[in-house]
Parts: C-alpha cells; sequence; structure tokens
C-alpha cells in the first residue's frame, strides 16, 4: 500500500528533475518548455495526493484550474518561440545572448 | 445542499473591465486603420468606468464574497485605483511611441487591460486558486504584450526570457501552495491562518512551503537572486511596454505580498521576515551597485527597480500595521515615479529614435528648461532626497524598519541610498552641465506634455504635503486588516 510520503517523493523528484532541466539545459528551447510543462505536473501530484489524503475536493480542483492555464502558457510559450525563431534562425539556448551587461 | 447565488457587487469593477474588454476585442475588429484612435478613446473610457464602479462601492467596509475567496477592502480598493489611475497614464503616455513604430493595433490596448484586469483580481484575491488565475492572467498578457514588437530580436529575446522565468517562478509558487495546503488542509487565506495560529499545522512542511512560496513572490516583485528577467525586460520590450511593467504589476505585487505573507502567512512572520531580510539587503546592493555601470538608462531604470523593491520590502518585512502602510505608501510613490521617468523617455523619442541611453539627456536644460526640471524632480525623487515624495517614502519605510529593531539593516539602507544618489546625481549633471549634441527643443502631443508636468509636480507636492497619502495608506491598511 502506497501512502501520502510515496506521492511526495514523486512528486519532489519530478519537481527536482524540471529545475535541474531547466538549469542544465543548454541546447533546446523546446526542452524547456517540456520540463515547464514536467513542473506543473509535479504540483498538479502533489495537490491530488494531498487532496486525497485530507478528504477535501479543492485540492483537485485546482488541479483542473492549473492544468488549463498551464494549456495556455504552452500556447503562449509556443508562439514566442515562433517569433523568436523568425528573427535569430535558430532556438538554442546559448543564442540568446544579445541582452547582456 | 441549494445554490446561493453570490454576491456580485464587490466584483463589479472587474466584472465590468472584463465586458469592456470583450467588446473592445470585437469592436476593434470592425475599426479602419486610420480610425485607430476610437479605440484608444474606447480604452481610457473603459478606464474611467471602472474607476466609476470603484469609487461606488462601500468604504471602509471589508466584504467578503464569492464563499470566501474574493475580498473587497479598503486596501483593495485603494490599490485597484491607483492602478486603473496608473495605466490610464500608462497609454496616454505610450500613444504617440507606438503610433510611430507601427503597435498602434487593438491587441495593445487589450493585453495592457487584460493585465490590469488579473492586477484586480490578485489585488482582491482571498484565495489561493483566485490569487493563482489573476497572476497567471497577468503574466501571460505581459508575455504577449513583451514580445509585441514582432520583427525585434531584443523583444522576443525578453519575451523568451521572462517567460521561462514566469512560468518557473508559478511552478515554485504552486509548489509552496500546495505544501501548504497539505499543512493546513485549506486554499482560503483567512482559514490557513486561523490552522497555523492555532498550531494545528506541521512547522516542518510549512516552512518548506513558505521557501517555495517567497521565492516565487520574490521573483514576481524582481528582487535578488530572482531579478534576471527585469533589466532584459526594461531593455528588451519597446519602452511603452516596459512603463506598464513598472507600474500596475508592482502594485500587484505589493497586493501579493500583502495577501499571502501578511495575510494568509500572517501567525509565519519570523520566518517570512529573515527570509525578506536576506531577500531586501541583496536586492538593495546589487541594485544600486549594478546601476552606476549602466549607461543605458532603461538598464539603469531596471537595476534601480531592484533596489526600489529592496527598500519596500524593509516596510514588509518589519511585519508591523505601520510597515505595511509605509511599504503601501513606498509602491504608490514609486509608480508615480516610474511612470514620470518612462514618460519622460518616451516624450524624447522619435519616429526611430530611442531616447534610452544617459547621453541622449546631456544639455537637457538647454534645449527644454521645463522637461529638464521634470526630470530634476523625478530624479531627486528617485534619489530620496528632501522635498520629493521618495524621500518620504524612504524615511516610512526605514522608521518602520527601525521600530521592528531591526537597526543594522536601516543602517544598510542608508548607505546603499548614499551609494544610489550617485547614479541619479549623474543625469542631474548630465542635464545642467553638459552641453547638448542637438538644440531642437522637445515636442511631443499635448496631453503628454500636461500630464507629464502633473505627474511631476505630484512628486514635488507629495514632498511638500504627504500627509494626505500616508493617511490614506494608514487608513486603507488599518481597516483591512483589522480582523
Amino acid at each position: 500500500m502506497l501512502n501520502l510520503t510515496d506521492y511526495l517523493m514523486l512528486g519532489a523528484l519530478l519537481f527536482a528533475i524540471s529545475i535541474v532541466g531547466i538549469f542544465l539545459n543548454r541546447k533546446n528551447l523546446i526542452v524547456l518548455l517540456m520540463c515547464i510543462e514536467l513542473m506543473l505536473l509535479a504540483v498538479n501530484l502533489n495537490f491530488v495526493a494531498f487532496s486525497h489524503y485530507l478528504h477535501d475536493t479543492a485540492g483537485q480542483v485546482f488541479v483542473f484550474f492549473i492544468l488549463t492555464v498551464a494549456a495556455a502558457e504552452s500556447a503562449i510559450g509556443l508562439a514566442i518561440l515562433v517569433v523568436l525563431f523568425r528573427n535569430l534562425r535558430s532556438i538554442h539556448v546559448d543564442d540568446i545572448s544579445r541582452l547582456k551587461e | 445542499m441549494t445554490f446561493v447565488p453570490p454576491n456580485l457587487v464587490p466584483a463589479y469593477p472587474e466584472i465590468f473591465l472584463l465586458v469592456a474588454l470583450s467588446a473592445l476585442l470585437i469592436a476593434d475588429l470592425f475599426i479602419d486603420e486610420t480610425k485607430r484612435f476610437l479605440t484608444y478613446a474606447y480604452a481610457q473610457l473603459a478606464l474611467v468606468g471602472t474607476a466609476g464602479f470603484l469609487l461606488l462601492g462601500a468604504m471602509g467596509q471589508v466584504v467578503v464574497t464569492f464563499n470566501g475567496s474574493f475580498v473587497d477592502d479598503p486596501l483593495a480598493r485603494t490599490l485597484k485605483m491607483i492602478s486603473v489611475l496608473a495605466v490610464s497614464f500608462v497609454l496616454a503616455y505610450s500613444r504617440d511611441y507606438i503610433q510611430s513604430r507601427g503597435l498602434f493595433k487593438g491587441e495593445f490596448f487589450v493585453l495592457i487591460l487584460f493585465a490590469l484586469l488579473g492586477v484586480m483580481v490578485m489585488i482582491s484575491a482571498n484565495h489561493f486558486l483566485v490569487m493563482y488565475l489573476g497572476l497567471e492572467l497577468l503574466s501571460l498578457s505581459l508575455c504577449a504584450l513583451i514580445a509585441l514588437q514582432r520583427d525585434s530580436v531584443i523583444a522576443s529575446e525578453a519575451a523568451m526570457k521572462y517567460f521561462v522565468l514566469a512560468a518557473l517562478a508559478s511552478g515554485m509558487l504552486l509548489y509552496g501552495l500546495s505544501m501548504i495546503y497539505g499543512a493546513t488542509g485549506s486554499l482560503q487565506m483567512a482559514e490557513v491562518a486561523n490552522t497555523i495560529a492555532q498550531g494545528n499545522a506541521d512547522p516542518g512542511i510549512l516552512v518548506l512551503g513558505l521557501v517555495f512560496m517567497v521565492a516565487g513572490l520574490s521573483f514576481k516583485m524582481g528582487v535578488v537572486p530572482f531579478h534576471m528577467w527585469v533589466p532584459d525586460v526594461y531593455e528588451g520590450a519597446p519602452t511603452a511596454v516596459a512603463l506598464f511593467v513598472t507600474t500596475a504589476p508592482k502594485i500587484g505585487a505589493f497586493a501579493f505580498f500583502m495577501r499571502l505573507l501578511a495575510g494568509a502567512m500572517g501567525p509565519m512572520l519570523p520566518d517570512w521576515q529573515s527570509m525578506l531580510i536576506i531577500v531586501a539587503v541583496l536586492s538593495m546592493l546589487l541594485g544600486n551597485v549594478t546601476a552606476i555601470a549602466q549607461t543605458n538608462l532603461k538598464r539603469m531604470l531596471a537595476y534601480s527597480t531592484i533596489s526600489h523593491m529592496g527598500f519596500l520590502l524593509l516596510g514588509i518585512l518589519s511585519g508591523t500595521l505601520g510597515g505595511y502602510s509605509a511599504a503601501m505608501f513606498y509602491v504608490v510613490s514609486y509608480v508615480l515615479m516610474s511612470l514620470a521617468a518612462f514618460g519622460m523617455i518616451l516624450l524624447m523619442s522619435r519616429d526611430g529614435f530611442e531616447a534610452d541611453t544617459l547621453s541622449d539627456f546631456k544639455g537637457l536644460n538647454k534645449r527644454s528648461p521645463w522637461y529638464a526640471f521634470m526630470m530634476l524632480l523625478i530624479m531627486i525623487s528617485m534619489a530620496g532626497i528632501p522635498v520629493s515624495a521618495g524621500f518620504f517614502a524612504k524615511l516610512a519605510v526605514l522608521s518602520a524598519a527601525l521600530d521592528a529593531g531591526l537597526t543594522w539593516l536601516v543602517v544598510f539602507a542608508v548607505m546603499m541610498s548614499l551609494v544610489g544618489a550617485f547614479y541619479y546625481l549623474r543625469i542631474i549633471k548630465l542635464m545642467y552641465m553638459d552641453e547638448p549634441d542637438d538644440v531642437t527643443p522637445l515636442v511631443g502631443e499635448s496631453d503628454h506634455r500636461l500630464l507629464l508636468s502633473i505627474n511631476g509636480l505630484t512628486l514635488l507636492g507629495l514632498g511638500i504635503l504627504p500627509q494626505p497619502l500616508i493617511d490614506l495608506c494608514t487608513a486603507s491598511i488599518a481597516q483591512s486588516l483589522r480582523g
């Protein structure tokens, strides 16, 4: 039988993977967008686990809203990516370096 | 269980703004390119209407509606009123600029009004979900606004950076919220505060949640170590958008701190106080020291914003009603100052020319003495020199921190504002002592010049008579946080 801690550990692990992915990724902006999605899913897992163990549905309702916002967010993220690619002809993270002091 | 319709009255300003801007979205399709001024006029009217609904509501009362997820109190009302006013100035200042850069489209107004709606929802949020939705409405609109100049490489780059960091911050904030939900079993802020105050929550999980929450909040405020996006967005985005980023979203971020930290997390004051002290010290240090090295005025203002937000946190971290009202006074005067500073850059910009380097201000006194005087007022206000709004704002947060027993922090902050005075005074020196490269006087739309003069003189006026605004802030905070 899995208990709450197992779910929280999994959530923390996914969250850590996504953070590491955002900071270590030097190649592709699409991977960055994927990491952001993964991060939101890790949070969702946390909310669902807590919601189940607290016998409170508010957490699950929150998850629906996070999923919706995540969809809007990736739409905007991809739109910015397309604009950036048109201007730069590249989606490499290292090429985004015009704005530096 | 029966369905009880919620009391919609407290949300009338938001509902009106939403309806008005949806109508704008459709109406704009049928407006001819040459008559785009109508869109602008409509947007200003929508703001006037929203302000009217804000004034109509009951004063001095705290009304909670939508099952405790939306609150309308004097704090919310005052902050919303200031946001609406600031956005109206933003639109007036940017009209000329966006017209000459081919950005004078319906999207600009719709996105700014949506972002304002997000700010207003954030200000009134009394539930984590409402807060999150308001926040995302704001940051997604801002992403699109920053990338509005589609053919500009730096604008799209700034938008990408802002997008990634905003998403990262939302993720951290949500992770923190999920921990707090797990520890307290509620998403409603007052209930969370009650559960923590009664000691029914696991302190370990709470502190973990709090750390993530403060990280997410700090990003929204743009303070060190989550400040990386601020200079890039200020420099990369069109100046009109940068102007907007410094106004209403900052008020939203302040409300965010008040609702989440002072409201929901109020009983954990000692924990978040120590976190905010670190953030405030780093912001004041890095903001002021890095600003000295900047030659781009927009970038310099970005670093000065970081240090201003550090000062603002001094008021919040005092954890007293006096501290909160000092911070509120600070955010209002900061918004006035940065409105005027960016208004000045927009006034000096012409078709194909951005007046965003320091040398563009050389000898401004010989070109247009009146606007040089306005810039002088803005700069002494930002530096916090007496007879300006900025002086009383700094004085208020410093005395609040002193009352909270943080003497060393106050000494440090005073030293940092001395460092900061250097780069503000350098602009004054450039304007009054140097010879101009170009001697033509400034031209601009008459409403822009009039509003800029009013804005600059308000800074002077608040430096002579700060009491009415201080009283307003104190009353709003006292009436809202009484319960």
